[in-house]
Formats: structure tokens, sequence, C-alpha cells
């Protein structure tokens, strides 16, 4: 019984949310504006990798991490990639999604076919990280010809900005459920921007008091930054694993809270 | 299985926290009928259709759609009926064409049979020029005909239209009731809602009057005239109208078999008009204007709960 109840939950179909997947390709392709957001959301961790990491990286030299010695550049510069994955998802499942959820009354029409709000979620967040990936493909490209990392190391940072783009898309989908409107955006980017300097992006978390290191490690960006340099710097350890499960709990809770919302506000 | 209702409802009722939408309604729609509810804003329609749409969840009551229960059936009794809401929600950043085979993939059509069933539909609705534009400059009842080519891309057994002509003006509106009509014909099964009763009395076999959550009349249009209304209605209009409006109404008094006396008028039912209006003159009353019209659904939702649809 419970068995069966739980599989009519989360029996998806895969043609559906490749349908929901669909509708976002159609639209990139008719609006010139799109191309807009989408290099935008690409420039922006590059111009700090640029600015921070090289210009002030001549100034600091070389760090020393855990008995590893890296240039300045080098340790900023997984940072900005894990940045650029979770801005890149962030993009489409806040703004895009919230205007899709309020204003355009995309999904109300969804709703009315076969396509379940899970269907959507899921939909909307794949589509958010294979956008995000690409924003994450090229900078990793510039990574490795600055030498900042090795192409080994950029093969193995690939999937882990994938989880990055999936755990903060599927939170920030939730959170867009619960918008009131624009203003609460602001909000949202200041939380977004305070994560941006502290977790660990411009300098290890070791330098900050005991106390605001652990309240750094609760933070999600924090784990996503450790997961990405970890693995492109070839400097990994057994607490990769607790930031990659981090990141998956992220994604399958953000999942799973987006669709009920939707279904609460659309389905009553 | 050939009589089994395409809708099926008992006692059902829609709650939104202490409010009743819909106060316990029975229904059986039968397939191949066209079948409306009629009534004025905040009947309960939208609420009633958003339950046989399968997109709410009924309070109370019994509700079966093509034989399965949208609750645990959702998803199978979607993929059969197609659905025209009462707002337009076509996607501004798809154009017109995009607009119907992106639907059409959500119910799993192939890319190439959605393509082919995107064209014919432009076809139908006569919107086949338009195929490559944006939706945001279309008129309204332009929108409002792609809505209805969208919600006929999965082929379905039922039809649900919410308001097909509200906010159009007589020649939109008289197109859309054209291709509806032609839907009819071919044997779909429609149930659309309305506060017109013109829309109602054209293309509904059968209909309910809805007021305040509750339906409070039935059966097809001349049916519910004749048994709510008299053939004929003579509209008067005194000059000094207004106030004096029910003194006029008791010197009528006797005249046809009612009189429902407005702000702005004097409804006089009888089965023969100009009868009346001799009888009128006879007692020496000097209407500024008079009308004598056929009897229409107005009258009867006027009769059954002493409002008219539309203010
Ligand atoms: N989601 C909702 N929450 C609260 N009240 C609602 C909601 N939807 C409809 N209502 C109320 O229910 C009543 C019936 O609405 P509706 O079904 O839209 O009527 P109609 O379509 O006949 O105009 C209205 O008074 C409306 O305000
Ligand atoms: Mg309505």
């Amino acid at each position: 019984m419970m068995t069966t109840l739980v599989a009519a939950r989360v029996s998806l179909s895969p043609s559906r949310v490749g349908a929901v997947i669909n509708r976002n390709v159609g639209a990139l392709r008719s609006g010139p504006a799109y191309w807009v957001v989408l290099i935008s959301g690409f420039f922006e961790p590059l111009l700090y990798l640029l600015s921070i990491g090289v210009g002030v990286g001549a100034l600091v030299g070389d760090l020393t991490v855990d008995g590893h010695t890296m240039s300045y550049a080098a340790f900023v510069a997984p940072a900005m990639l894990a940045v650029s994955a979770m801005s890149g998802a962030l993009a489409e499942t806040t703004f895009n999604f919230f205007f899709k959820l309020k204003y355009m009354k995309t999904f109300e029409a969804v709703l009315a076919t076969p396509v379940r709000p899970f269907e959507i979620a899921l939909g909307e967040l794949v589509w958010a990280v294979v956008r995000g990936s690409v924003y994450t493909a090229i900078f990793l490209g510039f990574m490795v010809a600055l030498g900042l990392s090795s192409v080994a190391g950029a093969l193995a940072a690939f999937p882990a900005t994938v989880l990055v783009g999936l755990a903060f898309g599927a939170v920030g989908m939730w959170v867009s459920t619960l918008m009131r409107g624009w203003q609460d955006f602001d909000l949202m980017g200041t939380g977004q921007f305070a994560m941006f300097l502290f977790s660990g992006t411009f300098s290890p978390v070791q330098n900050y008091p005991v106390g605001v290191e652990v309240l750094i490690q609760l933070t999600p960006l924090y784990h996503a930054v450790e997961l990405v340099r970890g693995l492109c710097t070839g400097i990994v350890g057994p607490g990769l694993l607790v930031n990659a499960a981090y990141l998956v709990v992220m994604t399958v809770g953000g999942l799973w809270l987006a669709s009920r919302r939707v279904e609460k506000m659309l389905c009553e | 299985m050939a009589d089994q209702p395409l809708i099926h409802a008992r006692g059902l009722v829609k709650r939104f926290g202490d409010f009743t939408a819909v106060a316990g309604i029975d229904l059986d729609v039968a397939p191949g009928e066209a079948f409306g509810f009629l009534g004025p804003n905040g009947a309960g329609k939208s609420s009633t259709m958003r339950m046989i749409g399968c997109v709410s969840t009924p309070t109370q009551g019994e509700l079966r759609i093509l034989g399965m229960d949208p609750v645990r059936d959702g998803t199978r009794i979607r993929a059969r009926l197609g659905v025209c809401p009462q707002l337009d929600n076509l996607d501004p950043d798809l154009n017109v064409r995009e607009n119907l085979t992106t639907y059409a993939r959500y119910f799993g059509l192939s890319r190439a049979e959605s393509r082919k069933r995107a064209d014919e539909l432009l076809e139908f609705v006569q919107l086949a020029d338009r195929a490559e534009g944006k939706v945001e400059p279309l008129s309204g009842g332009m929108k409002r005909r792609l809505t209805i080519a969208r919600a006929m891309v999965n082929d379905p057994d039922l039809v649900l239209l919410d308001e097909p002509t509200t906010g159009l003006d007589p020649q939109a509106r008289h197109l859309v009731w054209e291709r509806l009509f032609r839907l009819k014909q071919r044997g779909t099964t429609l149930v659309l809602t309305t506060h017109y009763m013109d829309e109602a009395e054209q293309l509904c076999d059968r209909l309910v009057v809805m007021d305040a959550g509750k339906i409070v009349a039935e059966g097809s249009p001349r049916s519910l005239i004749q048994t709510y209304s008299t053939a004929e209605v003579v509209e008067l209009r005194f000059a000094d109208g207004l106030d004096a409006n029910a003194d006029y109404a008791a010197k009528l008094d006797g005249i046809g078999e009612r009189i429902d006396p407005l702000p702005d008028r004097i409804l006089l039912y009888a089965d023969d008009g100009d009868d009346a209006v001799s009888e009128v003159h006879r007692r020496g009353l000097a209407p500024a204007s008079v009308l004598v019209r056929r009897s229409t659904l107005e009258d009867v939702f006027l009769q059954l709960t002493g409002r008219t649809l539309v203010d």
C-alpha cells in the first residue's frame, strides 16, 4: 500500500519532463532578450576572477591551504566556478521561474495537460542546469587556458558543477514559490551576495574566528566551493563526500518542496 | 459503456476556507452533448470547471470524469480533456504555431505529429496565415481561437470552455461560435460556461442555471423558457420611469402572466405580446417606448433569482 502510494507520487514520465524542457528551448530561440541575460550571467564571475584572482593575487602571492601551496588565482578560480554554477541555475529558477509561475501563467496552462507539478519542477531544473552548464564549461575552458586548472581537474570538476547547479536551482525554485513579489528578490540577492563573499571564496574559512567558521560551514555555497575546489586542485579527502551529500539533500528537498508549493498554488 | 456519462457528479462541493463556491451540485453529461453552465459572475462556474478539469480537488461529493476518479487518475483523465480557461494563458515567448506544437508535446505527441496537428488546427481556427507570428499582437478573438485550437491538440473526448467569448466584440464572438458549432457537429462533447444567454441558446443542447454555487434549474434552452417564462415579453419604458415604475406596475396588473418592474423598465410576460400592448393602451397608459420580443434565458434567470445576469 505504502509502496504503491510512493510509486504513484514519484512515477514520472520522461517524455513529459522532456516536453517541459522543450518549451524553454523554444522560448530561448524566439527572444533576443534572453541572450543578454545569458551573457551577463557568465561575465560576472569571470570579471571577479580576473580582477580579484589575478589582480589582487599579484599582491597576495601564493597561499598555503592544508599544507598545499597554490597561487591566489588558482585558489579563487574554483570558487568563481562554483559561483557561476550557482548563479547560472538560480537565474533560471528564480526570476524566470517566478515570472512563468505568477505572471505568464505558463504552468497553469501546463497543469491542464497530463503533466504533473513534479514533472514541471524537474523539467525546469534540468533546463536551468543545462543552461548553467554552458557557463561553467566555458569558464573551465578559461581556467585551463590561464593555467589555473589541469585538464584532468577540469574534467573532474565539471560533474561537480552540475550538482551545484541542481542543488541551488532546486532550492532557488522552492524559494521562488514563496516570493510575494519582485521586492523579495532584493532580499534573496543580498543573501546570495553575502554567501558569495564569505563562503571561503576569497580566503580560506580557517582565517575567520571559530564561531564564524562553523556558521559558514552550515551555508550551502561553502559546500559547493569546497567540492569544486577539491576536484579542481586534486586535493581530495573524505570531506568532499559530506559536501556532495549536502548538495544532494538540497537537490532532492528543493525539488520536492517546490513541486508541492506549485501544486498548492495552482491546483487548489 | 456507450451511455456512460462523461461527467458524473453528485453533491459536488468546493470550499475555499469558510467560503463555499460550489454548494452541492448534481450533473450528468452524456457523450456528444453540448452542455452549458449559465450564471452570473461568482456563481461558481469556474470552480466547477476546474474540478472537472482535474486541477482542483473537490472538497466533498462524488465526481467521475470519463468514468475515472479525478484525484487518483488525474493524469489519465487530463490526457483526454481539452481545456480553454477563462483567461487566455497562451505563451508569449513562443510564436502562434509553437504554442500548439509545444502544447501537443505535453500530451506525448511526437515532433512530427505535433507539427501536423498544429497546422490542421491553425487552418480550422483560421489562423494559418499567422502561424509564424507572435501571440501578443493577435486580437482578443484570435487569441481565443488559438486557445480553442490548443485545447484540441490531443483530439480530446471532452472539451471544457470557460466563458469562451467573454470580452469579445460581436463579430469575433460569432466567429468563435461558428467554430464551436462545427466541433459540436462533429460530435465533440462540449461543456461551456457563460453569462450570455444568447451564447447558451446558440450552443447548448442542455444547460443548468447556476446561482450562488447551486443549480437552480436544468433543461434545454427551449424547455427552460417554456417552464419559467412566457413565449413573449413586452418591455415598457415610461418617460417618468425610475421611481414611478412600481406605480405603473400596479396599473398594469392583470395583463399577461406576470409583471416585473425593473429600475429602468417594466417587463410584461405574455404569450401574445401584441395583445398585451393593446391592453396597455386601452387602459390609457402611454409608455415612451414599447418593445415586443421573444422570451430569452435572461428572463428565465430573472424569474429564478430576481436578478439580471449581466449588470
Ligand atoms: N481560489 C479561490 N480562493 C478563494 N475564493 C475563490 C477562489 N476561486 C474562486 N473563489 C470564489 O468563489 C466564488 C465563485 O467563483 P467562480 O467559480 O470563479 O465563479 P464564476 O466562474 O461563476 O464567476 C467567487 O465568489 C470567488 O470569489
Ligand atoms: Mg468564471
